[in-house]
Order: C-alpha cells, then structure tokens, then sequence
C-alpha cells in the first residue's frame, strides 16, 4: 500500500473493484471514476453537506473520507437509494412542496434525511428535523419547505408502521 | 482544493501502527475519522508524506467500565459514544455534551481519541475530558505512559504527544455518587463551533470548572472553582469566571463579549445545578 490502493467495496450493490490514488476523496472517486455525479463537492471542508452519501449505512460526507478507507464497505449514493425506490416518498414530497430550487443540495439532503427517517421512532419535531439537517446548507429557498417535506413524510411512515402522530 | 499526493497505510493493530510511523517518518500523520484532519488537507495547511490509517484498530475501539474508571478506546466513533449505556449511566457529562460535536454526517465518522488528540480550542470532548479530570493512555516506540488531562492541552492544537505517539484511550473516573454537572455551549447555528463553552462538574465539595472555545486550549477557571468551593452565589462566582484566564476574540466574538458569554453560561449553570437564583440582576 502507498500512493495507489487497490479497493474492493459494494457500491449501490453492485461489487467494485478499482485501483485509485490514495488522495483521491471519496465523492470524488464516486463522480469521476464511478460517474455517480449525484453527491457534489460544495465546500471539501465538511461544512456543507452536499457530498452527503452512505458508508455501511450511515450517512458521512464524501470530501472528508478516502476512498482508500471505504475498502470492504458499502455505499450507497442518492443514486443507489433512488434506484431502489427507498426514497421515493420523500423525492415526491420534495418535489409537491418545492423543497429544492437548484437542486445542488438535493441529494445531500435526501441522504442526511433519509437516516433520519430509517431510524423509526415517533414522529420527529420540527425542531428535531431542523437539528438533523443543520450540516446541510441550502442557499436558495431557504429550510422551510424542507422540513414541511421531510415532516410529512415521517408522518405518513409513522402512520403507516402503527405509530401514533 | 485537494489534497496533496500521500502514501495511505492501513494499520491492523497498535504495533503496526508504530512500525508503520516509524518507516514513514515524522512527516507521517495519524488518520482516525479524519473529520478534521481531512478538511486540513483539502486546504493545505499540511502537507504530510503519509497517513496511517488505525481507525480499523480493534483494541482501539469501544467503551468499558473497569471499577470506577471508564476506558474509552480512542477510535470510538462519536456516534457510539452517543449511544453507549455506560456512557449515559457513568458520564452524562460527555452524554449531554455529544449531540453538540458537529452534525449527524460528522458524528458518525469522527472519532472521540481524534477529537482530543487534535485539541482544537472549540471542540467539546478535550473541555469535557479536563473537566473530568481524565488520563490519556498514549503508546509510542518507548511504551505505554499516561498523562493527565491537566498537562496534557498545551496550546492551541498542541498537546503532550510526541512526534510518533499515538492516543490509545482516554481513562475517565466515574465521579462520586451525587455528582452533578452541566454543559452549555453558545453558537451561532447547530453543530458550529462554539463562540464560548462551559464544562462544569460540582462533586462533594469540590468544583471543576472548563471554558472551551475562549482560549487556547480548554481552560480551568481557578478562580471560579475556588469560589464555589468557598461557597459563593453563583452571580458572585460568574463575576471570576474568567478571572485570570488569557481569553482571544475571534471571528466570532471579541474578547470582551467572550468573557460576558462565559459569566453567563456559568451563572445560569450554577443556578440550575444549585437551584439559588438571585432576583435582579
């Protein structure tokens, strides 16, 4: 191992295998060698969240991880959860609550959301949704369409699992 | 910007990881979450020839409560310490002062060690760890020592660590039984850094007190320590919370509002912990 690693991971559950340098970032392996151009690199210093994607479930930014270090991991993309239909409840609602107006960080969004979302629960304040999403930054429509989304959503799923509102 | 070219080494346990340094040399860095390292490199403001990857170090990981000490490996991600029953039961402390470490994305890749190994002057866990009077468990190429939290901050971004050590865990005493503590912090958004930060611990008699984000490194407020100790009224005790301390203003806050953001953080945690409120104030 040095200036070049070979790694092995699933990525939106197919198996890759690529040699990459060892500088190369994560959200820019996904782009430029995968062309997986959903996640973007906004600020590459962690601040904005529009690199959001999964690693083993959980939700990091693609600028400040390695793709030498996801070796062996899962990750999935916002193309990878759209694919699989897993987020198109809260795509719709984004969408009917004109939630985005460039779209940049969308898929950011929509990956940090969806962690969210997957951890059950009751239904989650405003608040709570404003907290979750407080490492993603919008700069045109502001968050209120966000959240009115994002709330219905995990209204409608707690509905549907039995949960009271 | 990216990073500059860097061999990447992925060690597999903590003798490894020594080799692994040794080889490549003192320009060679740690890499555990790399939240912050990362965001170092893709501005440039390091160079290094090689990261040492030894966040997938197993002995390094995880949290356990031997008698009355808790071991926190120094690779426990933030998102586990958040989570983890000994923590809430033993160290509420570092429990209620999780959720304010950066945001969701970043709690579930950085790393508790990497966080007080890097002792930025903002950051919530090294304030929390000298507050409750915590050891650092460090190995390097001449053994394991250990260092108290007290000589461990030495400056901003500096701690005690020698070029080629590395921060195994961090060993916490379970404060006494009846111990109380309060935490707040003031920032700008969620998940910022802190414009001025409180770490509090009132346990038996004695007091400790830790401002972060006003110095630089976190700090103990003597003073204020010495007159809760005394038995001061809390606004009596905020009048000396940064008595004697080097405070520097920042983008965010000049110096002077700094310290008034340290008074009142520290009056209205001794309020809430004591339940003495003066009227007027």
């Amino acid at each position: 191992m040095s200036g070049l690693i070979t790694i092995t991971l699933r990525l939106n559950g197919e198996d890759v295998t690529a040699t990459v340098p060892a500088r190369e970032s994560l959200v820019d392996f996904l782009r430029e060698r995968m062309g997986l151009t959903g996640a973007h690199v906004g600020c590459a210093h962690g601040v904005c969240g529009a690199c959001t994607v999964r690693v083993d479930g959980q939700s990091v930014r693609g600028c400040l991880t390695l793709a030498a270090q996801v070796d062996g991991a899962e990750v999935e993309t916002v193309e990878g959860l759209s694919d699989t239909g897993a987020i198109a409840d809260l795509q719709e609602a984004f969408h009917r609550h004109n939630a985005l107006q460039c779209g940049y960080c969308t898929p950011g969004m929509l990956v940090t959301v969806a962690e969210l979302l997957d951890q059950g629960g009751p239904v989650p304040t405003r608040a709570a949704i404003r907290e979750h999403i407080s490492g993603n930054y919008c700069r045109c429509t502001g968050y209120q369409a966000v959240v009115d989304a994002v709330h219905e959503v995990a209204t409608t799923r707690a509905a549907q699992r039995g949960e009271p509102a | 910007m990216k990073t500059s070219a860097f061999a990447y080494y992925r060690a597999h346990s903590v003798d490894e990881a020594l080799r692994l340094h040794a080889v490549a040399g003192e320009n060679a860095r740690w890499l555990a979450g790399g939240q912050s390292l990362m965001a170092a490199l893709n501005f440039r403001l390091d160079e290094p020839s090689a990261l040492i990857d030894v966040s997938r170090i197993d002995a390094l990981r995880g949290v356990t409560l031997a008698g009355p000490t808790v071991r926190i490996g120094a690779m426990t991600r933030h998102v586990e310490v958040a989570s983890d029953p000994i923590i809430a039961a033993h160290l509420p402390l570092i429990h209620q002062a999780m959720p304010h470490v950066a945001h969701p994305a970043i709690r579930n890749r950085g790393t508790f060690g990497g966080s007080v190994a890097l002792a930025d002057p903002a950051a919530e866990m090294p304030a929390c760890v000298l507050a409750l009077g915590g050891t650092m468990e460090l190995v390097g190429p001449n053994g394991v020592r250990r260092v108290a939290a007290d000589d461990f901050f030495l400056g901003s971004y500096e701690t005690a660590l020698q070029p080629g050590e590395l921060l195994a865990a961090v060993h916490l005493p379970v404060p006494a039984q009846g111990a109380r503590h309060g935490f707040a912090e003031l920032a700008r958004r969620n998940g910022d850094y802190a414009m001025a930060g409180l770490c509090l611990m009132l346990a038996g008699g004695s007091a400790r007190v830790v401002f972060f984000g006003l110095s630089d490194r976190p700090v103990r407020a003597r003073a204020a320590e010495a007159a809760i100790e005394a038995g001061a009224a809390p606004r009596d005790v905020a009048a000396l919370a940064t008595e004697g301390l080097a405070v520097f203003g920042d983008l965010n806050a000049a110096e002077p509002t700094k310290r008034h953001y340290a008074a009142v953080l520290l009056r209205r945690e001794l309020e809430r912990l004591t339940g003495h409120k003066d009227h007027a104030a």
